[in-house]
């Protein structure tokens, strides 16, 4: 249920992003979900989309600086509270979070955020005990 | 191998009589062929008949860099054109390039040098060595084809740049010794991991890495990933080119060729002669130089002598790796800084790579101290925090190093320009900001 996130560096400079995009449309390749964490100095792209060993090799090949991150994507209810409801869950069973960001897609009155956990192998282990449903990889790429 | 054995492993006494010798007819040819150097030693009231043993070469004039201009371009040979038979030139960053002359014999000695250099890091004529230093008026070139010809080895010309061509021809050719400098092996390093080639699978087995400075930390890099041993060779085109001072084996400190190149440390500042040991300013003397004798030209390279025997068997004095130049130095707040310093730091912080360029500028009156790291696959991280804490790390080796605080800057990597020469590491702004104040 891990799936694999595409993590790029970014300097901070003016139309980076735009150049990022074009690449990756160019490339046929096609962004699911994506979260920027900036800072005044640079920026860290994080990515999921439909190919992921396409767009390693893409970035690779442009020369940016690429690595692939394990991450879980977790269905939540789109109702409110929903996240608030596994969050409680996952912090009471003891999994700190690094990072999350939402899909751009729903799926059947659901919404899917993706978790980056400081131990995502524990969080698999478990994760089907505490009643929250993961996504298979193929479900996500696909979506 | 000890290609020069009566000379490299002279005793002494006898290599301080044989120096002697040859600075006395260096300073008589000096004075009757040249009349830059008859102007000199006539300025302070000296003649050849005052030199009489090496102890002697103290009393001479220095030549500098600024001398080889005035002299543009011929006005320091001794010999008439006929003999020359080649020239080369460094490349002048203002005005003239710096010419250099060369006779047969000139041409010959310098050979041997080289061959020596291949030698003390283990070559004989069983090797094959890829030279990609750049051919043409550049000494590294042709000076390392020689010694390798000279040697007896196999000389692949390949000259600098095209590094894919490189790598095939390297392990197809299964050359053992590669000479370049040490910058570029990096970038060799770097594409072959690219394709994904894996250099156990090659056969070096040396590297002769020169004409700019480097540092410890950034040969354990280069002997890491080449897989060879790094020997950090010295020379520099007025003196003669590659072949001056090599390291052995030991790599405890760089051969001087000193029966050819007579060095001395000196005191920037004053002139004065260094106690022994003490690092100073290199200045070397041409003591069996036909077509341009050269009298103690300051190199402004920074460095020390080592008296002490080597256990290689060679008796000639080492120089300690060169570990800046009087004119590279920057003053940042008062504080006296060399790249190399920093490079140092940036080599010693876990997973970063030795890209990186020094961006000094000035704000109001305030020195700026920017340093430009390149993130790569080993140090990146898809969390802020642990890039922060590797901007954090330098910064705080900076600081413990230098006493400065610097910015550290975090880049994409190949932002930083890639040299085939030497790297540029170092952007002054001051002087630019100064005048637009």
């Amino acid at each position: 249920m891990k799936v694999k996130q595409v993590s790029v560096f970014l300097e901070n400079r003016a139309g980076r992003m735009a150049e990022v995009a074009r690449l990756l449309g160019e490339n046929d390749i096609n962004i699911r979900a994506l979260s920027i964490a900036d800072t005044a100095n640079f920026g860290i792209l994080r990515l999921i989309v439909n190919d992921v060993v396409r767009a390693e090799n893409v970035f690779r090949e442009a020369g940016f600086t690429v690595d692939l991150t394990d991450v879980i994507a977790i269905e939540v209810p789109d109702t409110p509270g929903g996240l608030a409801s596994i969050l409680d869950t996952l912090n009471q069973a003891g999994f700190s979070i690094e990072y999350l960001y939402a899909f751009v897609e729903k799926s059947a009155g659901k919404a899917v955020v993706v978790f980056r956990f400081e131990d995502t192998e524990a969080v698999l282990k478990v994760i089907n005990t505490l009643g929250i449903r993961a996504l298979t990889a193929e479900q996500v790429y696909a979506m | 191998m000890i290609f020069e054995e009566k000379y490299e492993c002279m005793d002494r006494a006898a290599l301080r009589a044989l120096q002697g010798k040859r600075l006395c007819e260096t300073v008589e040819r000096a004075y009757h062929k040249v009349p830059f150097y008859k102007r000199k030693l006539d300025e302070i009231g000296l003649t050849p008949a005052d030199i009489r043993g090496i102890e002697d070469i103290v009393k001479l004039p220095f030549t500098v860099k600024d001398d080889f201009r005035r002299e543009y371009p011929f006005g320091l040979f001794s010999v008439p054109m006929k003999d020359i038979v080649r020239l080369h030139a460094s490349s002048g960053t203002t005005g003239k390039p710096t010419v250099v002359g060369y006779t047969k014999g000139d041409v010959t000695t310098w050979g041997r040098c080289a061959a020596r250099t291949l030698a003390c890091g283990g070559g004989t004529a069983d090797d094959i060595l890829q030279n990609a230093y750049g051919y043409g008026l550049f000494t590294g070139g042709l000076g390392l084809h020689y010694g390798g010809e000279t040697l007896g080895a196999t000389v692949i010309p390949m000259s600098g740049g095209n590094s894919k061509k490189q790598l095939m021809l390297m392990q197809d050719f299964g050359t053992t010794l590669l000479s370049c400098t040490p910058s570029y092996a990096l970038q060799l390093a770097e594409v072959a991991e690219e394709e994904g080639m894996d250099f156990k699978a090659f056969k070096l087995k040396a590297g002769f890495f020169g004409a700019e400075p480097w540092t410890e930390e950034m040969r354990i890099q280069i002997e890491q990933k080449l897989n060879l041993k790094a020997i950090d060779i010295y020379g520099l085109s007025e003196v003669t080119g590659p072949g001056v001072a090599s390291e052995c084996l030991e790599q405890t400190g760089l051969h001087v060729f000193e029966d050819h190149f007579y060095p001395e440390i000196i005191d920037p500042e004053t002139g004065q002669p260094v106690a022994p040991g003490q690092q100073g300013e290199l200045v070397f003397t041409c003591i069996s130089k036909q077509a341009m004798p050269l009298l103690r030209y300051r190199t402004r390279d920074i460095t020390s002598l080592i008296e002490e025997p080597c256990p290689c068997g060679r008796t000639s004095r080492k120089m300690r790796r060169v570990t800046g130049r009087t004119d590279d130095m920057l003053i940042i707040r008062g504080v006296n800084v060399f790249p190399s310093q920093i490079e140092s730091v940036l080599m010693s912080v876990e997973g970063t790579e030795p890209h990186y360029v020094i961006v000094v500028d000035r704000s109001g009156t305030m020195d700026d101290l920017e340093i430009r790291v390149e993130v790569c696959r080993e140090n990146f991280s898809d969390e802020v925090r642990k890039l922060e804490d590797l901007r954090q790390r330098i910064r705080h080796e900076i600081h413990s190093v230098l006493g400065l605080h610097a910015t550290i800057s975090l880049m994409e990597p190949k932002s930083i320009e890639r040299s085939l020469g030497k790297a540029v590491r170092v952007i002054d702004s001051r002087a630019t900001a100064n005048k637009k104040a």
